[in-house]
């Protein structure tokens, strides 16, 4: 719980890095997305979550699961994944799947792919720490375009009905969806006003710095009394120039000259 | 005139008594306490009872984030609705996940009568019976509901438990203990073979009644466990018995179905699915029973045709 932002800017690098070459050697993947939650997942991994305590531990369910490799590839920076297993991304009968499943990853918290499913399961959580007396928080890290799912807005009336500050929903907002930009199917703006209106505490931070993700995401709950949402400005593909912010990369595979180009872009 | 029970009532009680003794056990409903009968669990328990408002898929997501922290979730809601609008969540955040969650879909089938297609769910167990890992339950009166509900509570996997809120008779017979995947013979025989489940059970005993007047000799099956099914026990009617009969308030794709299979797999025998087809005209529930022919009358001749060979 003590790394820097240094320290957590070169794990990302780590991160990002590994997933590179899982998508390209599995020939699958949704790199764009990876690349912009994979600060949000180092953070709060290295930086805040409690995972001691076994059943005190604090949550964390990506519920955008089409980004599984950049959980597998953050687990294993975190030693809670063995960094071998990461070659069997999306092999036969391996337990890295293209979407987490928590019967076949321990850290995996829930098993999230289709979108909308990770904020109801995280408040069921938040609810059941509540009923415990205790202090354990609970994180959920959503896409943006998965915001269109009406089950969030469900959960998150649960979630300000019942109060609960232990919960933080984090949005990539990374302005893209698999075939296009979220502004030009269903709208989310006025996105903090929406959230702000169903009762959530709202911050936005830049997704890409690790000093606003640790400090917002270490501070939560930062109003008491209701969840906390962080819209963590992102970008696709980032730091990759020819990947960023282009929808096309929302599950391209790199080719090989384009994997020693975004090796030698996330590396620098 | 026998006295008639609405299962909910043992399902309503008998969950207040395991909760009075294990803190683990909470509901979630969608604004559905009047109508899963746990006002009582809310008075007793008010900080149990999570009421996230009509909100199907938010009610099983939270059931299965609690089951994850170590909770026991009744999620309770009319069957229509659950099973329906949140059969995404029941598949995931429920049975691929494999939480102990226990969906119990109350007032199914053709419950709600007039109310229309709707509210009607006459679908759910051929939905439920189709996802893996979900034990899928329908008992037939008070006691096989208390026994069912006192083993989900106890089983560390995910069950849907189908609540009937008909009035139906106790049933001799089934006063034990609930055994999953285990039919009980309610009437032996060697002419034709009757399987019921949940509602479906009295009407067969009737229909039994009449055929043994006839001198037809009809084997009864109660079979309260769709998924896993007693295929022993369907295995040894097709061998033993001329045909077989399958009874339910619900789609004939439900138990039928799922009889079928097991039946053209291991040693075919002539059937007749008795049940719901289409969606229902409108009409009392005990009115679409007689249409879909759940009733003595309508058993009885299913039953005689096949005794016949026909």
């Amino acid at each position: 719980m003590t790394a820097t932002p240094a320290e957590l800017a070169d794990a990302a690098r780590r991160v990002r890095l590994r997933d590179l070459h899982m998508v390209a050697d599995a020939g699958m993947g949704h790199i764009g997305g990876e690349f912009s939650v994979t600060d949000i997942l180092v953070t709060l991994y290295l930086g805040v979550l409690n995972l001691e305590g076994g059943s005190e531990r604090d949550r964390l369910i990506l519920s955008k699961g089409h980004a599984a490799a950049a959980l597998y590839s953050t687990l294993a920076e975190a030693g809670l994944l063995d960094e071998s297993e990461l070659a069997s991304f999306t092999r036969a009968e391996s337990a890295l799947n293209g979407h987490p499943a928590n019967t076949k990853v321990e850290w995996v918290e829930a098993s999230t792919g289709p979108l909308g499913h990770g904020l109801p399961i995280g408040v069921g959580m938040a609810l059941g720490a509540r009923l415990d007396h205790s202090d354990r928080r609970t994180f959920v890290i959503t896409g943006d375009g998965e915001m269109q799912e009406g089950s969030n807005w469900e959960a998150l009336m649960v979630a300000a009905h019942h109060g609960l500050d232990r919960l933080t929903l984090i949005i990539d907002r990374n302005g893209l969806q698999q075939g296009a930009r979220v502004v030009d199917t269903s709208d989310l703006e006025p996105l903090a006003d929406k959230l702000r209106a169903f009762g959530c505490a709202v911050v936005e931070v830049d997704g890409h710095n690790h000093a606003e993700l640790l400090d917002a995401l270490a501070s939560a709950p930062s109003e008491p009394g209701k969840p906390t949402a962080i819209i963590a400005h992102t970008h696709k593909g980032h730091p990759v120039s020819f990947m960023s912010d282009d929808p096309g990369w929302h599950h391209r595979v790199p080719s090989p000259d384009q994997v020693v180009a975004a090796r030698e872009e996330i590396s620098r | 005139m026998t006295l008639l029970h609405d299962c909910r009532d043992a399902f309503a009680s008998t969950l207040v008594d395991l909760a009075e003794h294990d803190p683990r056990i909470v509901t979630v409903v969608n604004d559905s306490v009047g109508s899963s009968k746990l006002g009582e669990f809310g008075r007793r328990f008010p900080d149990r009872l999570i009421n996230v408002g009509i909100a199907e898929q938010a009610m099983v997501g939270v059931g299965a984030g609690l089951a994850a922290s170590g909770k026991i979730p009744f999620v309770s809601a009319a069957s229509c609705f659950m099973t329906a609008r949140a059969l995404e969540q029941v598949k995931i955040d429920v049975a691929y996940s494999g939480h102990h969650v226990v969906l119990c879909g109350q007032s199914p089938g053709v419950a709600y009568g007039e109310l229309g297609s709707t509210h009607h769910s006459p679908e759910d167990l051929s939905w439920l019976r189709a996802i893996p890992g979900i034990t899928v339950v329908a008992p037939a009166d008070p006691a096989e509901t208390s026994a069912a509900v006192r083993w989900a509570a106890a089983h560390d996997g995910p069950v849907f438990l189908r609540v009937s809120r008909m009035g139906v008779p106790d049933i001799a017979g089934l006063d034990g203990e609930f055994v999953p995947g285990k039919s009980a013979m309610l009437r032996e025989g060697d002419d034709v073979t009757i399987i019921a489940t949940g509602t479906a059970v009295a009407p067969t005993l009737e229909a039994a009644d009449v055929l043994h007047a006839e001198g037809i000799s009809a084997r009864v099956l109660a079979m309260a466990t769709i998924s896993p099914l007693d295929r022993e026990a369907i295995v040894t009617a097709a061998r033993e018995t001329a045909g077989i009969v399958t009874v339910e308030e619900a789609y004939v794709c439900g138990l039928g179905g799922a009889v079928a299979e097991v039946v053209v797999e291991e040693y075919p025998v002539r059937m007749r699915r008795v049940g719901l087809r289409g969606f229902a005209p409108t009409g009392s529930t005990s009115w679409l029973f007689a249409r879909a022919g759940i009733s003595s009358v309508g058993i009885a001749d299913a039953a005689r045709a096949l005794a016949a060979g026909r």
